[in-house]
């Protein structure tokens, strides 16, 4: 074999503590390498270039780059020597910047070690084979878990597309957290005004399938073949004959049941419709306060019902769909603010949360959209805004910035003014995060137009008066001193943490999640929309806090994703993948069991039960060949031989 | 009031590394959100807020820190560390400071350490607080002979304050605890004379 190695400098990163001429040479002496050189950037042009050119020169036919990780710049490196020539697996690259460079000073060292990687990649390579691709059919299919805002444009941009889109919502009805929005900031426009047509053209679209008040079940298969089992939850009517007409929800005598679309802030009844612009405007019976389904006598729905539509004998169903590919668009909830003792911890009932708070102001919401405190029903004239509570707290494990806060915070003081003129309101903060297009600015005019008053700090604690009133404990770091404020209405701003669920349906989906549960995206920076599952993708603040421009255009980013995967009719299976010694197989099993994506299948073969491998289901991890106790499935470029080679070179050194 | 203060000379890091070490807090956590002030029950008599004191550690300010009255008035009642959205025990870096205040003699209300240790003179003899004991002790230290005098006869009649010493009941020996606590105070006042520490 004939092997050229590359020591790559990446201008000062690996070259300031690498030397990186002495690794080359020290290459050199390494079996079967023929050409070693240290190029400033190896990725550069002029660096694939030389790769191309000392390939024909010297008649490479194996390649070793020494650089950055794999991860970045592996699929470059591959299609350079491809074009070359040669099979893009005769190419192992040795990562001495994240593994050398950057986390050692000691030059010797650090050359040393590089020079070891080197080694190691050079017996890898040595025993590769060339592999080949296989392509398979897709099916240009998406589902988009969650129905807020960021999955809607997802939805909208996919089936414009020209993609059929599946759309499932857990909840009665799409719009997510933006449908409870009375306005939007910085622009104080009706929420609903503006989610309320796209909502629409969802329920239109003729490439849009919606499962509403239906659960993710179970997913199975890859990129390009996913099979996906809903669940489609008992609303105990039945839609196709509901016409959302809203009889039975005016005749339920039910009528203490807790409204959750409107945060409790007030009761419904039983059989309900979320609120007026729902889609799919349906009724949905609510099992645990029915007195039909709890307690067996009633049946007024079903005697009221000009359509004949409730069921009370309906159950669960399963569905299941065929898709290429998903788009997760879970959202959020609040975190539980009730740990916050100090704020009453939900025993005082004018202490809200902000979430509630937009359904008192919302004309749909409980009040009728005027501010009426919950325990009296009067109108506040003193309104304490506090923000940060269960954001940036370390002490209840949020660390993080929920990121919409303060906007919505100075929109809500803004429009407490416009309910109610001759209101005060005072909103404790930390910081003012207002970096988006005109935030600043919106701010700014919660100030000085509608004389909000900022204090700068926290508050350690809130206790009522005892004549109706609240005492809100504050400091005023700017001025020094600790500060009191007598308030009617305390208005939480409460972080946010991933929506209720979101670990589970990661595990279905196989995508990471940080610790709060928040989706990993593939790169902070350059796969913002991306998953390390191929074919599977992220849209709004499931995957971190985002305001509703951000997820919108999160939504869009996905579906471009999706159709851009979808322009082709063929994908391309990795080929490093499992493969079984059919010889070897003994059939006990282990490797069926222990695979995580369920690529492996028990075959026939002359009377006996051999392990085979599904190869466009098979990920490549390498489990199976662990557990495996007769070493009779080997991984394609990593078999057992190559990592013993590879370990034998380092201990050899 | 606005005098500058000329943060690049007097700032001292040791001050602020000596502060981490001995309290075992990492005051850089600190993004002066001012929860320990709001939350104080003592604000009223400081002449800095402790979240200002925490900025003064975090500078290094180490006579702006330690020459305040407030270290003195801290009552200890923990209310900044259970607030502290970045767990630090603020209570424990007042009481680092008082320790290190001290040390250098420098003590800048000197009654409440007098009243100090008026109240660890009858622990010392009785193991237990002797609440007159502690009231004679500090009138005759601070000289301040009628203060709060006029709230003994409501404490009397609320038995808040007992004529006879509280004591260690243990029936075969009367008072070996009494002895035992100050065995005990007796070998911390040795360390304290070893470090230099004012007993």
């Amino acid at each position: 074999m004939r092997i050229g190695v590359f020591i790559c400098h990446c201008g000062s990163n690996i070259g300031g503590t690498v030397d990186c001429a002495r690794v080359a040479e020290l290459s050199r002496a390494f079996p079967d390498v023929v050409y070693a050189d240290d190029p400033m950037y190896t990725c550069a042009e002029p660096g694939q270039a030389a790769i191309e050119a000392a390939i024909h020169e010297h008649r490479l036919d194996g390649v070793v780059v020494a650089s950055c990780t794999p991860r970045m710049h592996e699929p470059t490196f591959r299609r350079t020597v491809e074009r070359a020539g040669l099979n893009r697996y005769m190419f192992e690259m040795a990562n001495i910047r994240e593994h050398v460079s950057w986390i050692g000073k000691d030059k010797e060292a650090n050359t040393n070690k590089a020079a070891e990687l080197v080694l190691m990649a050079v017996e890898k390579l040595r025993r590769n084979t060339p592999l080949t691709p296989k392509s398979f059919d897709i099916t240009k299919k998406v589902l988009i878990i969650g129905g807020g805002v960021a999955g809607i444009q997802a939805a909208l941009d996919c089936a414009d597309g020209g993609v059929p889109v599946v759309l499932v919502e857990r909840e009665a009805t799409i719009g997510g957290k933006m449908a409870k929005l009375d306005k939007t900031f910085p622009t104080v426009d009706c929420s609903a005004c503006i989610l309320g047509p796209k909502m629409v053209d969802v329920a239109q679209h003729p490439n849009i399938t919606l499962y509403a008040y239906a659960e993710v079940e179970d997913i199975s298969g890859y990129v390009g073949n996913f099979s996906v089992k809903i669940r489609k939850k008992a609303a105990y009517v039945d839609w196709s004959k509901c016409t959302g007409c809203g009889a039975c929800t005016e005749k339920c005598p039910a009528r203490k049941t807790p409204d959750a679309f409107n945060e409790l802030t007030g009761p419904t009844t039983a059989i309900n419709i979320a609120f007026p612009q729902a889609i799919p405007k349906k009724a949905v019976i609510n099992a645990a306060h029915c007195r039909q389904l709890s307690k067996g006598k009633c049946g007024v729905c079903a005697k009221v019902c000009p359509t004949g539509a409730i069921r009370y004998d309906m159950e669960d169903e399963i569905v299941t769909e065929e898709v290429g590919s998903i788009v997760a668009a879970t959202g959020y909830d609040l975190m539980d603010w009730t740990v916050y003792s100090e704020y009453g911890g939900g025993k005082y009932p004018d202490v809200i949360t902000s979430l509630q708070y937009e359904r008192l102001l919302s004309a749909s919401g409980p009040t009728g959209g005027h501010i009426l405190r919950p325990s009296d029903g009067r109108e506040p004239k003193s309104v304490v805004f506090i923000q940060c509570v269960g954001s940036r707290d370390k002490s209840v494990g949020r660390p993080y910035c929920s990121g919409f806060c303060c906007m919505y915070t100075a929109k809500q003081a803004v429009l407490t003014k416009d309910h109610i003129p001759d209101s005060q309101s005072w909103v404790f903060y930390m910081d003012i995060r207002a970096p988006g297009k005109m935030y600043d600015e919106f701010t700014r005019r919660a100030v000085e137009e509608y004389g909000t008053e900022y204090i700068r700090g926290r508050v350690s604690a809130i206790y009522p008066d005892g004549k109706g009133q609240y005492v809100v404990m504050g400091v005023d770091t700017l001025l020094g001193q600790p500060v009191e404020i007598k308030a009617d209405l305390v208005v939480l701003a409460v972080g946010i943490e991933a929506s209720k669920g979101a670990s589970q349906l990661a595990e279905k989906l196989r995508i990471s999640y940080d610790q709060y549960g928040f989706f990993m995206e593939s790169h902070v920076k350059l796969k913002p929309v991306e998953t390390n599952t191929a074919g599977v993708f992220l849209a709004g603040v499931c995957q971190g806090a985002k305001d509703i421009p951000a997820s919108v255009a999160q939504g869009s980013a996905a579906a471009a994703k999706v159709l851009a995967l979808f322009a082709r009719d063929k994908l391309e299976s990795d080929p490093q993948i499992a493969q079984v010694d059919m010889r070897r197989c003994v059939n006990c099993g282990k490797c069926i069991r222990c695979c995580p994506f369920g690529a492996i299948k028990e075959v026939e073969m002359r009377g006996e039960g051999k392990a085979q491998v599904i190869e466009t289901v098979c990920q490549g991890c390498g489990l199976c060949t662990a557990t495996c106790p007769q070493g009779a499935i080997q991984l394609s470029h990593a078999t057992d031989n190559q990592i013993l080679a590879e370990v034998n070179a380092l201990c050899q050194c | 009031m606005n005098k500058v203060t000329d943060i690049s000379s007097l700032r001292d890091p040791a001050f602020t590394a000596a502060v981490q070490a001995d309290s075992g807090q990492d005051v850089t956590t600190c993004y002066q959100c001012g929860n320990c002030t709001a939350g104080c029950p003592a604000s009223f008599a400081y002449d800095r807020q402790v979240s200002q004191i925490m900025r003064g550690v975090q500078l290094g300010l180490k006579d702006e820190v330690l020459n305040t009255r407030s270290i003195w008035m801290c009552l200890s009642c923990s209310t900044c560390s259970l607030r502290c959205p970045n767990n630090i025990d603020v209570a424990a870096v007042m009481e680092t400071l008082r320790h290190m205040a001290r040390k250098e003699g420098r003590v800048t209300v000197p009654k409440v350490e007098k009243f100090w240790f008026s109240f660890l003179d009858t622990v010392r003899v009785f193991g237990r607080t002797y609440e007159i004991g502690t009231m004679a002790l500090y009138m005759l230290r601070s000289l301040r002979i009628f203060t709060d005098l006029d709230l003994a006869p409501e404490a009397l009649k609320k038995r808040k304050l007992g004529l006879i010493p509280h004591a260690i009941p243990r029936q075969d020996v009367p008072d070996d605890g009494a002895r035992a606590v100050g065995r005990i105070m007796q070998r911390y006042r040795q360390r304290a004379l070893r470090e230099g520490v004012r007993p």
